[in-house]
C-alpha cells in the first residue's frame, strides 16, 4: 500500500534527524483484516467554524500581520472518489517565519494575534477551505544556511486508519524547494510537485485575499464493500 | 506510479495544533474490558529518548468491537482512537482497555493488539507497528506473531507485572529495533 516511488524513505541522510530516527530494518508486510478498514470518524463537535479561519481564531483585538490567503482543495482517494467529513488539521509559521511553539526561538517576531493552528472537516464533496496568511520561510539547523521553504503542515484522516497522511503544502515558484532536503526526500519529481499548491485566480477575492488550491489524494484501504461505510 | 500525495515529516512544532483536545484517555466509565495504562519510552538509534514524537493508536474494546466516533469532551464509553505526545523523557501514556481479539478476513482470529502510528521530526513518513500483550494465550496462534522470528516478535510484546500497567517501549532503530509493518493485502 505504500508506493515507494512516491513516499519518502525512512532514512534520507540529507535530512539529518532521519539518520538516527528512521527504522533501518525492512518493513514486514502485514495482512489486514476487516477491522482495518475502520478508522476514526470525527464528529461535528470536534471543530467549529472559527477553527478554519487562522486570521481570526487567535486574534486578541488586533489584525493578523501578513498576506491573507484562502486555501481550498479536494480530498480524494486513489480511485478519485471524494473523502467526505474527514478531519484536516493545519499548522504553520507566521508571516515572519516564526511558530508560536515554545521550541521555536529563532530571531523573528511573534504575532500576538496569530497562532497558526486550524482544523476543519471536508464537505460532502470532499472539499475544504480555510483562510490564513502566507507563512514565511524559516531557518533551521539541518545544514549551513538552511531555510525551510514557506509551508503549511497538513494532518489528514481518511476512511481508515491506514489512509492516514501527514504532509506539507508548498507555494509555486519557490526557489527554496530545490535546496530543501525534506521536500527532496520524495524520490520522484512528479510526486514532489504534488505538494506544490496552485495559484487559483477563481478563488482570489478582490481586495481581500489571494487563492491557492491544493488537492490531496489518500492511499486506499482494502478494496472491500466496507470502504464506503463512512463515505 | 499511484496518485497518492506524498508524506512529509510532522516536524517539531505540531503540539499547539494537534493537542487542542485531550485524546490520551480512550476508556470512559462504561468501557468494556480490563482498564489498563499503556505506556513506554520512544528511543532513537543511540538509545536516546525522542521527546518530540507523537503516537496515535487504534484498537478494539474488550469485546473486540471498534468505536470509531470521536467527539469533543471526555469519553463516556470507549473511543477506539487515541493520540499522545512523548514527554521530555520520551515517555507516552494512554488510559484504555485491553482489547479483545479481532479476526482477519477469512476468519482467522488475531490475538489482542493495539495498532500504533509513530510520527516525529526525523520521520519523513509515519511508522506503523502493533502492541501485543505478553502472556496472552491467543499469541500462540496469532497469524502475525507466529510468522515472525522470535526476536522480532519479542519487540511487539507489551509486558506487565499486574495486568494493569503495561509497558511498551519503541526503539526506532538499532539494537532491539521495534518491528514496523507495511499494511497491505498479503502477509
Amino acid at each position: 500500500m505504500i508506493d515507494h516511488l512516491i513516499q519518502p524513505p525512512f532514512i534520507h541522510p540529507a535530512y539529518q534527524s532521519t539518520v538516527k530516527r528512521g527504522p533501518a530494518r525492512p518493513l514486514k508486510p502485514l495482512a489486514l483484516g476487516l477491522s482495518d478498514v475502520t478508522g476514526p470518524v470525527f464528529g461535528e463537535s470536534t471543530v467549529d467554524a472559527l477553527d478554519a479561519d487562522l486570521t481570526r481564531n487567535a486574534a486578541k483585538g488586533g489584525e493578523v500581520i501578513g498576506e491573507r490567503i484562502i486555501v481550498t482543495g479536494q480530498l480524494l482517494d486513489e480511485r478519485g472518489r471524494p473523502v467526505r467529513n474527514a478531519l484536516i488539521e493545519v499548522w504553520q509559521a507566521n508571516a515572519a517565519g516564526r511558530y508560536i511553539h515554545k521550541h521555536d526561538q529563532h530571531d523573528a517576531p511573534l504575532d500576538p494575534n496569530f497562532s497558526g493552528c486550524g482544523r476543519f472537516l471536508t464537505g460532502p464533496d470532499g472539499r475544504y477551505e480555510f483562510t490564513t496568511i502566507r507563512p514565511g520561510a524559516y531557518p533551521w539547523k539541518n545544514h549551513a544556511n538552511a531555510w525551510r521553504p514557506p509551508h503549511i503542515h497538513f494532518s489528514v484522516f481518511g476512511r481508515n486508519f491506514h489512509s492516514r497522511l501527514v504532509t506539507q503544502m508548498y507555494f509555486p515558484g519557490d526557489p527554496l524547494l530545490a535546496f530543501d532536503p525534506i521536500y527532496q526526500g520524495i524520490p520522484d519529481e512528479a510526486a514532489r510537485r504534488r505538494l506544490i499548491s496552485h495559484y487559483a485566480h477563481d478563488v482570489t477575492q478582490e481586495g481581500w485575499a489571494l487563492g491557492y488550491s491544493f488537492d490531496i489524494v489518500l492511499a486506499g484501504g482494502l478494496q472491500t464493500p466496507f470502504e464506503d461505510e463512512h463515505g | 506510479m499511484s496518485g497518492q500525495t506524498p508524506s512529509q515529516t510532522v516536524g517539531p512544532f505540531f503540539h499547539d495544533a494537534l493537542f487542542l483536545d485531550e485524546r490520551t484517555v480512550l476508556a470512559g466509565p462504561e468501557a468494556v474490558g480490563q482498564r489498563i495504562e499503556l505506556t513506554g519510552v520512544v528511543t532513537d538509534g543511540d538509545g536516546e529518548p525522542i521527546p518530540d514524537a507523537m503516537l496515535e493508536i487504534w484498537q478494539a474494546d474488550g469485546d473486540g468491537a471498534f468505536h470509531p466516533h470521536v467527539e469533543s469532551g471526555p469519553v463516556e464509553g470507549f473511543c477506539s482512537f487515541g493520540r499522545a505526545p512523548t514527554d521530555e523523557a520520551g515517555r507516552y501514556a494512554f488510559t484504555t482497555v485491553k482489547p479483545g481479539g479481532v479476526p482477519l478476513s477469512g476468519g482467522r482470529m488475531q490475538a489482542p493488539h493495539v495498532n500504533v502510528h509513530v510520527f516525529s521530526r526525523g520521520l519523513l513518513i509515519h511508522a506503523f507497528t502493533r502492541v501485543y500483550f505478553a502472556g496472552d494465550s491467543a499469541n500462540e496462534s496469532d497469524p502475525t506473531l507466529t510468522s515472525l522470528p522470535p526476536e522480532q516478535a519479542q519487540t511487539l510484546l507489551a509486558t506487565s507485572a499486574d495486568g494493569v500497567r503495561w509497558t511498551f517501549d519503541i526503539r526506532m532503530q538499532g539494537e532491539g529495533e521495534t518491528l514496523f509493518f507495511e499494511p497491505g493485502l498479503d502477509g
